[in-house]
């Protein structure tokens, strides 16, 4: 019966529909919240749900802080900020995840688009964040190499 | 509602408030095993947050099971002095909802 935790969360990335399904299927969505998206196992689906195109533009104006070496995935310090007006979200996608979108911020006019948050991570993996701003997907992305992963216990 | 969940420290200073909030939460993921049973323990994590400063949400944020257990935010907004209050609503995946006061330093 032992099942080392490897496998465990390889199992869990690659087939279950495990997790979100069971747990969440019963309960009535939050309009805000997004179901779709944040169970999407792939990065491009949970962007296709999230923002209804996965067009991103790459862009300098859109800054994201998070460690080159991450000791312990289950607590990895993102920051994403931009420079950019307009910004009306921002989002934080792990591609490694079992389900890659972590957070999306919605920031108000007056809010300044500078959030940063604790985030966990799997595996060695590109961390992505995407900021909409006027209606248009800027995105910065960064690899974080991480030694203990924060998904499985 | 019993104990506070969340921790916030806001500050107001030169028209801004910049808000530091931590909340006490397991944010569990829904992909750790009960050692004893071998059973997968569900997901129960903060989904939605907002932040209301004067009736007006100041910011929001939705969370998904990848947020650190205890999640920390951070940001700042317009406005905002020195003793007036914020409001926090946390949503949490189970349906269990609350909202917080917390003065602005």
């Amino acid at each position: 019966m032992s099942i080392d935790r490897r496998t465990v969360v390889k199992a869990i990335a690659m087939g279950g529909a495990l997790m979100g399904a069971s747990v969440l299927m019963p309960r009535i969505a939050l309009a805000a919240w997004s179901k779709e998206a944040f169970e999407a196992k792939e990065q491009t689906a949970a962007m296709k749900a999230l923002f209804g195109s996965d067009g991103l533009e790459e862009s300098a104006e859109v800054n994201l802080k998070a460690p080159d070496i991450a000791e312990n995935g289950a607590v990895v310090p993102v920051t994403v900020t931009s420079s950019m007006s307009g910004v009306e979200s921002m989002s934080i996608f792990i591609e490694g995840n079992p389900s890659p979108l972590a957070a999306e911020f919605m920031i108000p006019v007056g809010t300044k688009a500078d959030v940063s948050t604790r985030v966990r991570m799997g595996k060695t993996t590109k961390v992505t964040a995407v900021v909409k701003a006027n209606g248009k997907l800027y995105s910065a992305a960064k690899e974080v190499k991480v030694t203990i992963g924060g998904c499985g216990g | 509602m019993a104990k506070k969940m969340l921790k916030v420290k806001a500050k107001a200073s030169g028209g801004k408030t910049k808000v530091k909030l931590m909340a006490k939460h397991i944010m569990e993921s829904g992909q750790r095993k009960d050692k004893k049973t071998g059973e997968l323990i569900p997901a129960l994590f903060i989904q939605n947050l907002t932040v209301k400063y004067a009736d007006k949400v100041v910011f929001e944020a939705n969370l998904g099971p990848a947020i650190s257990k205890n999640p920390y935010l951070s940001f700042s907004f317009d406005g905002g002095a020195s003793g007036d209050e914020l409001s926090m609503t946390w949503t949490e995946n189970s349906g269990k909802t609350g909202t917080e006061l917390a003065a602005i330093k």
